[in-house]
């Protein structure tokens, strides 16, 4: 994952926010914006491709990406993402509850920004 | 006009919630119903294991706290309970529970339970696993316990029979909502929007303060007012479905509509079919609306045909799992703490053969994002700590021992050490038929 270099790199934590949950090996993170506005730009930076290079190590699975338009949140399922999930995963956090922030501390992708 | 809203409460959302709260919200929530949500796949699992050790154990260890604070409170505010602290003993949790109401004087308090969740003696070993290859027969582990998820047709029942306390093992999270909201109004089981509707209410409500500001707050961006004395959630549900979920006056938290939203998609994958025992629920046009402080409306959630195979969690005995770590700090922590990483590797792997099943990480530099990102760290405060996992009790007490012998053998400054050897399960999920389920119930009163 790449760190900001600059201060006005803005994050994912600048427009949304965020819960992660568990099922299995599996960790679904629903991610809504604070402002409406922000979705399409909050889509552009959150697609499946992007977030599975950001972690290759992390997403041994596919990338699910649910829409909610009307709400202004997507719901991303990360398979094979818990490291065997809570059972036999060794992570202190075995549930994968941090990786909201994982996703919160993206980069955004502005350069397509109208 | 039947403007009178059905009102549900959660008095705890997981097996170690607080207590306190949920009194406070049964002397002044003016509940029909309370629930104690308090199981989780790896609860019942680790809930089997105590079964075995004493035939009496089994459930939540919390039941008998929990039952003498709330048993009086609910009784004098005329609201049921339904909960599955029973986990893997039912029977046992409901026959402490009439010794402790027998004990505080509630007489007449009926009391119900639940079983024929626990399919361990009939579950097909041949079943193929949910989410992963093979059969369950494949699993080189013993099996300490099955169960399969209960819906609304085991609970409703003791709700007709007029139980004051409905106690259960397995019984799926949201269906304890659902069940009286059935039959207080009276819906269908066949009334899939209506059924999905308050499948919605369950699930917003089953983790209890993750919707009223638990699980939630970051300074500057979501602030929650008073965290330290948040209230548990209170369902107001209409006989459409629609609810208003709140809280409290007085209490800390906050419900919003940014909470309603975390927790509308917590643990849901495709929004449009969350499956569970008594329907197929959609919440993927679910309108949420705020209509007054605290106070937050839903509505439109539905639903349609409940899957025909239900969900059983089979528990199995995992070994054991030992952690330890030893901690640096000041000028180099980081540097300090590396080499104790690498060594401790180096040791467990060379001298005693422990490689597999390792993880090594460096609290404060590396750990929870350690598979995932590598970051800058700038910290002179850091923890080593070591995970094992393993079958063979030895080699976890080698683990901890040579994390120990840092103090001495390692590099300068390491100090606090702690170890722990815990017993570990592991789950994996099944689906059987739901013929093959035939739940029970027994009253009993005090």
């Amino acid at each position: 994952m790449s760190t900001p270099g600059r201060n006005e790199k803005r994050i994912v934590r600048d427009i949304a926010h965020a819960r992660a949950g568990d099922k299995g090996n599996t960790s679904n993170i629903n991610v809504w914006v604070y402002d409406k506005a922000d979705l399409e730009l909050l889509k552009r930076s959150l697609t499946p491709e992007r977030i599975k290079q950001a972690f290759p190590h992390l997403i041994t699975g596919a990338v699910d990406r649910y829409v909610i338009e009307h709400l202004g949140g997507l719901n991303l399922v990360l398979h094979g993402a818990l490291e065997g999930g809570v059972n036999s995963s060794l992570n202190l956090d075995s549930h994968g509850k941090s990786f909201s922030y994982l996703i919160l501390g993206m980069l955004l992708s502005e350069s397509d920004e109208p | 006009m039947p403007s009178q809203t059905f009102r549900i409460g959660t008095g705890a959302g997981f097996s170690a919630d607080r207590l306190e709260p949920a009194v406070d919200l049964v002397k002044r929530g003016n509940l029909d119903v309370l629930v104690l949500e308090c199981l989780g796949e790896r609860t019942v699992a680790f809930a089997h294991r105590d079964r075995m050790a004493d035939p009496r154990r089994g459930y939540n260890s919390l039941l008998d706290r929990r039952m003498r604070a709330l048993l009086p409170a609910c009784r004098a505010a005329g609201t049921k309970i339904i909960t599955n602290m029973g986990a893997a003993n039912p029977r046992a949790a409901a026959q402490r529970t009439l010794e402790i109401a027998r004990e505080l004087g509630l007489t007449g308090l009926k009391i119900a339970c639940i079983e024929g969740d626990d399919v361990t003696q009939s579950a097909p070993r041949d079943a193929a696993l949910m989410d992963e290859p093979g059969r369950l027969s494949d699993v080189d582990m013993p099996v300490v316990g099955m169960n399969v998820y209960l819906g609304v047709d085991a609970i409703l029942p003791a709700l007709q029979a007029g139980a004051n306390v409905i106690i259960g093992g397995r019984l799926a999270d949201p269906s304890m909502f659902l069940a009286p909201l059935m039959h207080h109004y009276g819906w269908a089981e066949t009334d899939m929007p209506r059924l999905g509707a308050g499948i919605l209410v369950g699930h917003l409500l089953e983790c209890g303060m993750q919707i009223t500001g638990g699980y939630f707050a970051d300074p500057g961006v979501k602030d929650v007012p008073d965290l330290a004395n948040c209230g548990f959630p209170i369902a107001e549900v209409a006989s459409d479905g629609s609810a208003v979920i709140t809280k409290l006056s007085g209490t800390g938290g906050c419900v919003t509509t940014a909470t309603v939203k975390e927790q509308l998609l917590y643990e849901v994958h495709d929004p449009s079919a969350y499956l569970t025992p008594d329907v197929t629920a959609d919440f993927s046009a679910v309108n949420i609306k705020s209509v007054g402080a605290d106070r937050v409306q839903i509505s439109n959630a539905s639903g349609r045909t409940r899957p025909e195979r239900l969900k059983v969690t089979v528990g199995f005995d995992g070994g054991f799992h030992a952690e330890a770590g030893v901690s640096y700090a000041g000028p180099s922590a980081i540097e300090r703490g590396q080499i104790a990483c690498d060594i401790v590797r180096q040791r467990l792997a060379q001298t005693h053969g422990i490689a597999d099943n390792v993880r090594v990480d460096l609290i404060g530099a590396s750990s929870l994002f350690a598979t995932a990102q590598r970051y800058p760290a700038d910290t002179q405060d850091v923890r080593l700590h070591v995970a094992l996992r393993t079958r063979d009790r030895t080699a976890a007490e080698t683990m901890l021992w040579e994390v120990e012998a840092l103090l001495c053998c390692g590099p300068a400054g390491g100090g606090g050490f702690r170890g722990a050897i815990t017993a570990a399960v592991v789950t994996k999920s099944i689906l059987i038929d739901r013929a093959q389920v035939k739940p029970s119930f027994t009253v009993q009163v005090a």
